[in-house]
């Protein structure tokens, strides 16, 4: 096959007990491509990713991790797939290098250990064992356990959890490298930013379900608005004569107005409702374009209630 | 750039100096040396295991021997002691120190994320028997060693170095059956809280230290039948009194083997 994709979900159930955890799931990630996950807590990251690892078996639907099924083709794909879990995986009294120089004895071509702890601020701690490492570098040392054997998909399931400003840093500079080498990445984070930053591909989880997916300007790049203050009553049905059909313009609360569109705010947009304010002899205050944020999307797509 | 990050492979990029992939799993054998080799350091390291595999069979072995605590017959104490010194030393390193080190892994989440690498689970069964067998060795060659070393006279038959390899084989295979349905069922500070306590009362009622005939014959023909007795008294046989291989020792092994195995094949949880 030579179209295959990282991974392709197609209606992927998964029960425990009583509860489902993933509830008809369809999902691609493209080779070479950074995808995230995202999804409030309990939406089924962890249960789907784990699914592609290998872990557990599906109710039903079809999963294919490199045009392979990661149940019956485990052997195949293991040396190919890097694995970063959640938390956990190492053996508590081990040490940073000798950790990672055992993995390396466990591939063909593997990453030199010692060039990868240094890459990743580890060098300094290449003989503290693993209990007495920090949260943060912990997390950067299983990072290193999942590209050591330069694999062609990673799975990193919140990479970055816990993580301070330059550890962040120095494991997205390692995702982006990956990708940037050919390699195809899947993550699943809870930060926004990150996923604006890293992913070429998101796909917002809830529920086991998919609710939206696309580049990050996709799925921001909703409606614009444009913003402004004026005095109250201004006669909006009037505005909305000027504007191009399919806009839609309120004042919401008094004295805030909203012009929105179907498409961008572009240039045309502006000088349609300056002019119409230049004849009307109101003075627009505040006027700014406003865009969707990646969190006002993935609020507005799974609610702001609380999640266990 | 520090030196040691040249020593990258080259580039798949050359703005991030990110090698490309190149996916490969190293041949099974060199897999299973690699992991083998990693248990045993941190073994080494670990003080409560270095005790219960080494301390304590040397220092039962030294005390008893020395002095006269028990009445073992006309024998020698030494000649007793040896062999039930093997067999504790087979129960501590196949039983008692590979399930709670495995219970703990399990409960860290290191065989899960083994599971995800070349070596597999079938590689990491391979990798501790071998770790267990390598530890095994030398607590046999300081048993012999210091057994010679305070008067110790085997009476063996020609054979005696060979069934005394397939009776410890048989052992440890029924000890790490049993560590392992242990460890991949119950909790890891249960697996601990378990693994300590047969061990205890293995020492005492597995023919270890005390003979079983001390005890009376119904009690004796059970104590045979569990994995300790059998393993204690099948070495006797053939370090004290020179027999061939004590076939119903070793069958007794066997089951056990095979039992313990099936189940923990059928009941091991991963995570």
């Amino acid at each position: 096959m030579s179209t295959y994709a990282a991974v392709e979900i197609r209606d992927l159930v998964k029960r425990y007990g009583p509860a489902t955890a993933v509830n008809g799931l369809t999902l691609r990630a493209e080779l070479g491509a950074v995808t995230a996950v995202l999804g409030p807590n309990g939406a089924g990251k962890t249960t789907t990713i784990e699914i592609c690892e290998g872990y557990r078996r599906a109710d039903s639907g079809t999963v294919t991790v490199l045009g392979l099924d990661p149940a019956a083709n485990a052997r195949t794909l293991r040396p190919r797939v890097g694995v970063m879990l959640q938390s956990g995986g190492v053996p508590t009294a081990v040490r940073s290098a000798e950790y990672l120089g055992t993995l390396a004895r466990f591939y063909a071509n593997p990453l030199d250990p010692a060039a990868l702890l240094d890459r990743l601020g580890l060098a300094s701690v290449a003989r503290t064992p693993f209990k007495r490492l920090s949260g943060g570098q912990q997390q950067r040392l299983s990072l290193a356990a999942a590209v050591i054997g330069r694999p062609e998909l990673v799975f990193l399931d919140e990479p970055t959890a816990g993580l301070d400003p330059q550890a962040r840093h120095a494991t997205w500079d390692l995702i982006a490298g990956l990708r940037a080498s050919g390699a195809s990445v899947i993550l699943t984070t809870h930060h926004m930013d990150e996923a604006e930053r890293l992913a070429d591909h998101v796909a917002i989880v809830d529920h086991g379900r998919l609710v939206a997916e696309g580049s990050p300007s996709d799925l921001t790049g909703g409606p614009g608005q444009l913003r402004f203050r004026a005095e109250p009553g201004l006669d909006t049905d009037g505005l909305l004569v000027a504007l191009a059909p399919g806009s839609a313009a309120k004042e919401s609360p008094a004295g805030h107005y909203i012009v929105e569109v179907t498409d961008r705010v572009d240039p045309q947009l502006i000088a349609a409702v300056t002019a119409w304010c230049a004849e009307h002899g109101v003075l627009a205050q505040d006027l700014r374009i406003e865009r969707a944020t990646l969190e006002d999307v993935f609020l507005e797509l799974t609610g702001r209630e609380l999640r266990s | 750039m520090s030196d040691a990050s040249s020593a990258l492979p080259p580039a798949g990029d050359a703005r991030t100096g990110w090698p490309a992939p190149a996916p490969g799993a190293a041949p099974m054998p060199v897999l299973i040396l690699a992991q083998s080799k990693l248990e045993a350091r941190l073994l080494i390291r670990n003080g409560e295991q270095l005790l219960l595999t080494l301390v304590i069979p040397v220092l039962l072995l030294v005390a008893f021997s020395l002095e006269p605590l028990l009445k073992v017959g006309s024998s020698s104490r030494v000649n007793f002691l040896v062999p039930g010194i093997i067999a504790l030393a087979v129960l501590s390193t196949a039983f008692t120190s590979q399930a709670i080190a495995t219970g703990f892994e399990r409960r860290y989440g290191v065989l899960k994320r083994l599971g995800a690498t070349p070596l597999s689970r079938t590689g990491l069964i391979g990798a501790k028997t071998l770790t267990v067998i390598g530890v095994e060795l030398v607590q046999a060659v300081l048993i012999v060693a210091i057994g010679f070393a305070i008067g110790w006279h085997p009476h063996a038959g020609a054979l005696a170095a060979l069934w005394l390899i397939v009776m410890v084989l048989a052992g440890t295979a029924a000890f790490s059956g049993l560590a392992l349905l242990l460890a991949g069922t119950l909790r890891a500070e249960a697996t601990l809280a378990v693994a300590n306590l047969l061990y205890l009362v293995l020492l005492g009622i597995g023919g270890i230290i005390f003979p079983l005939s001390k005890f009376p014959a119904s009690a004796r023909s059970v104590l045979t039948l569990l994995p300790s007795g059998a393993l204690a008294q099948g070495l006797r046989n053939v370090l004290q009194y020179g027999s061939g291989l004590p076939v119903r020792d070793f069958v007794v092994l066997l089951i056990w083997a095979v039992a313990a195995i099936a189940a923990a094949a059928r009941l091991f949880r991963w995570e």
